[in-house]
C-alpha cells in the first residue's frame, strides 16, 4: 500500500492571545499530520484551543509562531487576499449554527462560493445540484433557511461546503445544535465525503458518539495534544 | 443567482426598513427639490420683454418709504427716459380676506401701455382705464380666481391708507409673468383718500437698453443730497433687493437645504451601519468561503447607492411630476393607494391586522395626497397663483442627484471600514 499522502502538515504551532498583563496561550506548539482522505475529529474540554487550530488550519485565523502547510502552501504566509482565494478554492466550512444567508434559498446559498469563479450559470446550476444531491437535500432547493429544519440547514452548509470541490472541509461542532437523529444524517454525509470523493475533512466535537464516525480523533488539553 | 440579485435580496431582507429608508431619502429629496425651485423662481429674471427697458426708482432708506410726487418732472428730464409713472401699493383687503391675495397699484393709466406694455388688453378696455378715474383693470388670474368681470364693482379696504375705494373694473389683462395686480389712478387715491403729494416708487421706460445704466446714474444723481434720496436700478435688480428685504430668502433657503441634507446623511449613516452591524456574522461566513475586502465593500456600497436611487427617483421624479402635471402624479398616487389596499387587505385577511391597519393608513394618506394634486394640477392653483411656473431644471435634479449619489457613498463608509477590520473570527463570535 501507497503512503497516504499528508495534506497539512503542522509544525510547532502556537498561538497566544494577549490581553495587557495576561497572556492566554490558545495552542501550545502543536505538530500534526493530516493525510489526504482522512476524517479527523478534534476533541478535549472547552476553551482547550478545538476551534483555534482549526481556523487556522483554515487560514482564517494567524497563528503566534509556527507553521501550517495545507498542500505544500504555507498558510501562514499567505496575504489577506491571497488567502481569501486560497480558502475560497481549497476549504469548505461549516460552522455550528447560523451557516446560510437568511434571505437566500438553499440553492443561492450553496451557489454562493461559485459567484467567485469564472463558471457559467450553467455550470454553476449543474454543481449545485449535484451538492445537494449529494447531501440528499435536491427536493428542497426552493426553500429558503427558515423553511429547513436545523439538519437540512447544516447539510445545506455541507453542500456549499463542497461544491467548490475543496480538500478540506472544516467543520465545527456541526451537530452541536441537532437532535440525534439529524446528527447522525450531517455525520453520514461527512463520512461519505472522506470515504467515497477522499475529502479530508476536520471536525471538531464534543461529543464522543459523534467523533465515532471519524477515522482518528485527536484530544486537546490547554492548547496541547494528548492521546 | 448573479451577484445583482444578491445584493437587491439583501436590500430587501428587512422590507419595513428599506421602505422607510427609501421614503426618507425621497421625503427629504423631494423637500431639496422643492426649496431649489422656489429658490431658483424667486430669484428668476423676469422674462418679460419690457424687463430690459424697465428701470424702477425707490426710497434709498427702503422699499418702505414713499417718494415724493414733484421728483416727476425731473425724472421725465432725464435723456433717454420715455415715459414715468408712480407705482403706489395700495394695501388693499377684499372681502376680509386674510394673508395675501392680490396686490393693488395706483399708477398713472396712461403710462400703462408705454411702461408695461406685456400687459394686453383690447383697445376699448385701454381708453375706459385711461378715462374713467375710478377704474381699474385685474390681471387674468385674480379674475378668474375671485370670478370677477367687466362691469364689477370692487370695493378694497386699504391698510395703508386710512379709507376704503371702490372701483369699477373696465379691463381685464393678461401678458406679464404674473397676471395677478390690479392697477388703477394715482389720482383717484390722492384725492379720495387726500394723499397729494406722495407717491410709493416710479417705474420708467427707457429708450433701448444701452440707455439704462445712463439713465440709472443720472436719476440716482438727481436727487442726491435731496430729503428723498432714491434708488434707481433695473428691474431685475429691483426684484433681487426685494426679495433679500424679505428677510434674505437665499440665505434661509440655503440653511434649510443644508439641514435636510445633513440631516438625511446621518439618518442614513445610522441606517446604512446598523443594517450592517446585524449581518456581521454572514459578512464573516462571506469572508471565510472567500469573498475579499473589497467585494463586501462593493455590497455595501450597492446597497446603500441603491437605496438612496431609489430614494432619488421617488422624491425627485414626485417632485417634477407634482409640479409639472399634477394629473399624472394624482393618477399614479391613485394607483399606489389601489396596489397598498389591495395588499393591506390581504393581509387583514391573513390576520395581520396591525399592519393592515397600517397599509389602510398609508393608503389614506396617498389617496389624500392624490387627490389634492387632482383637485390643484398645476402650480399656480396649488399657490394660489404666488408661483406662475415652478420648473424642476435640470440643474435642480443634478443637485438632487449628486446629493443622493454622495449620500450612498457617505452611509457606506463607516459600515465598510467596520467590516473590513472585522477578522472572520471575530465576526463569526457575533450573535445575530
Ligand atoms: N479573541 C480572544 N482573545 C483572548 N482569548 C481568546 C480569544 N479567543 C479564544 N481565546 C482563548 O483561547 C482558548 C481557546 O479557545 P477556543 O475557542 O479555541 O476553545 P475551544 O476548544 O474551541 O472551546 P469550546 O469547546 O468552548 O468551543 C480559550 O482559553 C479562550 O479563552
Ligand atoms: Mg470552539
Amino acid at each position: 500500500m501507497p503512503e497516504p499522502e499528508t495534506i497539512v502538515a503542522i509544525r510547532n504551532l502556537s498561538k497566544v492571545y494577549s490581553q495587557g498583563e495576561i497572556q492566554v496561550t490558545a495552542l501550545n506548539n502543536i505538530s500534526l499530520d493530516i493525510a489526504r482522505g482522512e476524517f479527523l475529529t478534534l476533541m478535549g474540554p472547552s476553551g482547550s484551543g478545538k476551534s483555534t487550530l482549526l481556523h487556522i488550519i483554515a487560514g482564517i485565523d494567524r497563528p503566534t509562531s509556527g507553521e501550517c502547510r495545507v498542500q505544500g502552501v504555507n498558510v501562514t504566509q499567505l496575504n489577506e487576499s491571497e488567502l481569501a482565494d486560497w480558502r475560497n478554492q481549497n476549504v469548505g466550512f461549516v460552522f455550528q449554527t447560523f451557516n446560510l444567508i437568511p434571505v437566500l434559498t438553499a440553492f443561492e446559498n450553496v451557489e454562493l462560493p461559485l459567484l467567485l469563479t469564472k463558471l457559467s450559470r450553467k455550470q454553476r446550476q449543474q454543481l449545485v445540484s449535484t451538492a445537494l444531491e449529494i447531501v440528499g437535500l435536491a427536493d428542497r432547493s426552493h426553500h429558503l433557511p427558515r423553511q429547513l429544519s436545523g439538519g437540512q440547514e447544516q447539510r445545506v452548509a455541507i453542500a456549499r461546503a463542497l461544491v467548490t470541490d475543496p480538500s478540506l472541509v472544516v467543520a465545527d461542532e456541526p451537530t452541536g445544535n441537532l437532535d440525534s437523529h439529524s446528527a447522525q444524517e450531517v455525520l453520514t454525509v461527512l463520512q461519505s465525503l472522506s470515504r467515497t470523493a477522499n475529502k479530508t475533512v476536520i471536525m471538531v466535537t464534543h461529543d464522543p458518539k459523534a467523533a465515532a464516525y471519524g477515522s482518528r480523533s485527536i484530544h486537546l488539553e490547554k492548547g496541547e495534544l494528548s492521546n | 443567482m448573479s451577484i445583482g440579485t444578491f445584493i437587491i435580496k439583501n436590500a430587501l431582507r428587512n422590507k419595513r426598513r428599506a421602505t422607510l429608508s427609501i421614503l426618507s431619502v425621497a421625503v427629504s429629496l423631494f423637500l431639496l427639490v422643492f426649496l431649489l425651485v422656489t429658490l431658483r423662481e424667486l430669484t428668476l429674471p423676469p422674462e418679460d420683454v419690457g424687463a430690459a427697458l424697465r428701470v424702477a426708482v425707490r426710497n434709498k432708506i427702503s422699499i418702505a418709504n414713499l417718494l415724493p410726487a414733484k421728483q416727476l418732472p425731473a425724472i421725465e428730464r432725464v435723456p433717454g427716459v420715455e415715459a414715468v409713472t408712480p407705482f403706489t401699493w395700495y394695501g388693499g383687503r377684499y372681502q376680509n380676506e386674510e394673508g395675501m391675495t392680490f396686490a393693488q397699484f395706483a399708477m398713472d393709466a396712461r403710462k400703462l401701455r408705454s411702461v408695461f406694455g406685456e400687459a394686453k388688453m383690447s383697445q376699448p378696455e385701454y381708453e375706459a382705464f385711461e378715462t374713467i378715474k375710478d377704474s381699474c383693470i385685474i390681471g387674468k388670474v385674480t379674475a378668474e380666481k375671485y370670478k370677477l368681470k367687466i362691469g364689477d364693482r370692487l370695493t378694497l379696504d386699504s391698510t395703508v391708507y386710512p379709507c376704503t375705494l371702490t372701483f369699477r373694473i373696465v379691463g381685464i389683462y393678461a401678458g406679464t409673468t404674473d397676471d395677478r395686480n390690479m392697477l388703477f389712478h394715482q389720482e383717484y387715491l390722492d384725492d379720495a383718500c387726500d394723499n397729494a403729494g406722495w407717491v410709493g416708487m416710479w417705474w420708467l421706460r427707457v429708450s433701448t437698453p444701452d440707455d439704462m445704466p445712463r439713465v440709472i446714474a443720472a436719476v440716482n444723481k438727481a436727487f442726491e443730497n435731496t430729503s428723498a434720496e432714491v434708488r434707481a436700478e433695473s428691474e431685475r435688480a429691483f426684484q433681487l433687493s426685494f426679495i433679500s428685504m424679505l428677510g434674505n430668502v437665499r440665505v434661509l433657503i440655503g440653511s434649510i437645504s443644508s439641514v435636510v441634507v445633513f440631516t438625511l446623511i446621518l439618518v442614513s449613516a445610522s441606517t446604512m451601519s446598523m443594517a450592517v452591524r446585524e449581518r456581521f456574522r454572514e459578512l464573516a461566513i462571506l469572508k471565510a468561503i472567500g469573498f475579499r475586502r473589497r467585494e463586501l465593500f462593493a455590497f455595501i456600497l450597492a446597497e446603500s447607492f441603491g437605496l438612496a436611487m431609489a430614494g432619488l427617483l421617488l422624491g425627485a421624479g414626485g417632485a417634477w411630476l407634482l409640479f409639472t402635471n399634477g394629473k399624472i402624479f394624482a393618477a399614479i398616487c391613485f394607483g399606489i393607494t389601489a396596489i397598498i389596499v389591495g395588499s393591506s387587505v390581504m393581509t387583514i385577511v391573513r390576520r395581520h391586522y396591525s399592519s393592515g391597519v397600517t397599509g389602510l393608513l398609508v393608503a389614506a394618506l396617498v389617496a389624500r395626497i392624490g387627490l389634492w394634486a387632482f383637485q390643484n394640477p398645476t402650480i399656480s392653483k396649488m399657490t394660489n397663483g404666488f408661483f406662475i411656473t415652478f420648473e424642476v431644471t435640470p440643474k435642480i435634479v443634478g443637485i438632487a442627484a449628486i446629493v443622493a449619489a454622495g449620500l450612498g457613498i457617505i452611509s457606506s463608509i463607516a459600515p465598510a471600514f467596520s467590516v473590513a477590520r472585522m477578522s472572520v473570527v471575530s465576526g463569526l463570535k457575533t450573535l445575530d
